[in-house]
């Protein structure tokens, strides 16, 4: 049974996750099989580009942000999918053993009004690197089940 | 054909990326990764889950766009260096707007991928790079878009 519902998720609450270290070898992985453009392979390039070194592509930032975002809440969530992410920006290059904070912050909740049982829930996250600079934010909604639902 | 320079690229060009199949196999693969929710993961749970069966994650949907769009580009250089044009440079992206999944894509489903170019800015802190903004899209077998997304991305001006 899910831990969390749509109940539980309070406007305005910030909670943090991680950190979670980001290795070379992840991301020169990631970059072969999806982004193979020089600066998320190869450190010479790289210095040379307006990254100023080796960084992660940015949709592995992304799926990076996921896999926080699992194992803080979405895991043990009602989770019912989302349809999408309204912005992501990437701030900052994500480097070889950078050390990434999840921020999460509640920005809105509303029950559905086509599907009574299910609510939808607003997030803003920031990705913080080791020195707490935001290098990822992103804002999207997640539909959440309602723990008590009203009769239909 | 979608190249050039940034002075050199029409608003409203498209060019069709190709197609990729997602199998079973590279979905438990990505998710494990980075997504294990267990519609992307179990394909037994996925099969009760209101999805019906296997489904990628939003985020594997996304990369494999990516994975095109670099192999186009790529394509794309080698036609420029074979007839003596100058090198392109290409930056990296600040980010994107209204990334939609609007039907989920299964295990087995063949997703063809597009980009259109809908806007360009000039850098005004940057004077050798513009500001490109391109539709992402995808469709599967049916014909039905499944995700689509507008990517910002540093494209180098003429010199």
């Amino acid at each position: 049974m899910p831990r969390w519902y749509f109940e539980d998720f309070e406007v305005g609450s910030v909670a943090t996750h991680g950190p979670r270290e980001v290795t070379r070898e992840e991301i020169i992985a990631f970059a072969e099989e999806f982004d193979p453009q020089p600066f998320h392979l190869d450190e010479e390039a790289a210095k040379a580009s307006l990254l100023g070194g080796l960084a992660a592509s940015g949709w592995h930032t992304c799926s990076i942000g996921m896999a926080m975002i699992a194992d803080m809440f979405i895991l043990d969530t009602a989770g019912m999918g989302s349809g999408g992410v309204d912005e992501v920006r990437w701030l900052r290059p994500v480097k070889p053993g950078d050390r990434l904070t999840l921020e999460r912050t509640v920005t809105g909740k509303r029950v559905s009004r086509s599907r009574p049982e299910m609510g939808i829930v607003d997030f803003a996250f920031r990705l913080l690197d080791t020195e707490g600079r935001p290098v990822m934010t992103q804002v999207n909604t997640v539909m959440i089940g309602r723990r008590a639902p009203e009769a239909a | 054909m979608m190249d050039g320079f940034f002075e050199d690229l029409v608003i409203g060009s498209r060019v069709e990326l190709g197609a990729h199949l997602f199998t079973a196999e590279d979905i438990i693969r990505f998710a494990k990764a980075f997504d294990p929710q267990s519609f992307h993961v179990d394909p037994q749970a996925a099969k009760a889950s209101p999805y019906g069966g296997l489904i990628a994650s939003g985020w594997h949907t996304a990369s494999v766009w990516m994975k095109l769009i670099v192999a186009h580009h790529q394509r794309m250089a080698l036609a420029r260096a074979a007839a003596g044009l100058p090198v392109v440079p290409k930056g990296p992206s600040p980010g994107f707007r209204n990334l939609r999944w609007l039907k989920p894509v299964h295990a087995g489903d063949t997703i063809s991928y597009a980009s259109e170019l809908i806007a360009k800015t000039e850098s005004r802190s940057r004077p050798t790079w513009g500001l490109v903004t391109n539709r992402g899209t995808g469709v599967n077998q049916k014909g039905d878009l499944v995700f689509s997304f507008e990517g910002m991305s540093f494209l180098g001006r003429r010199p």
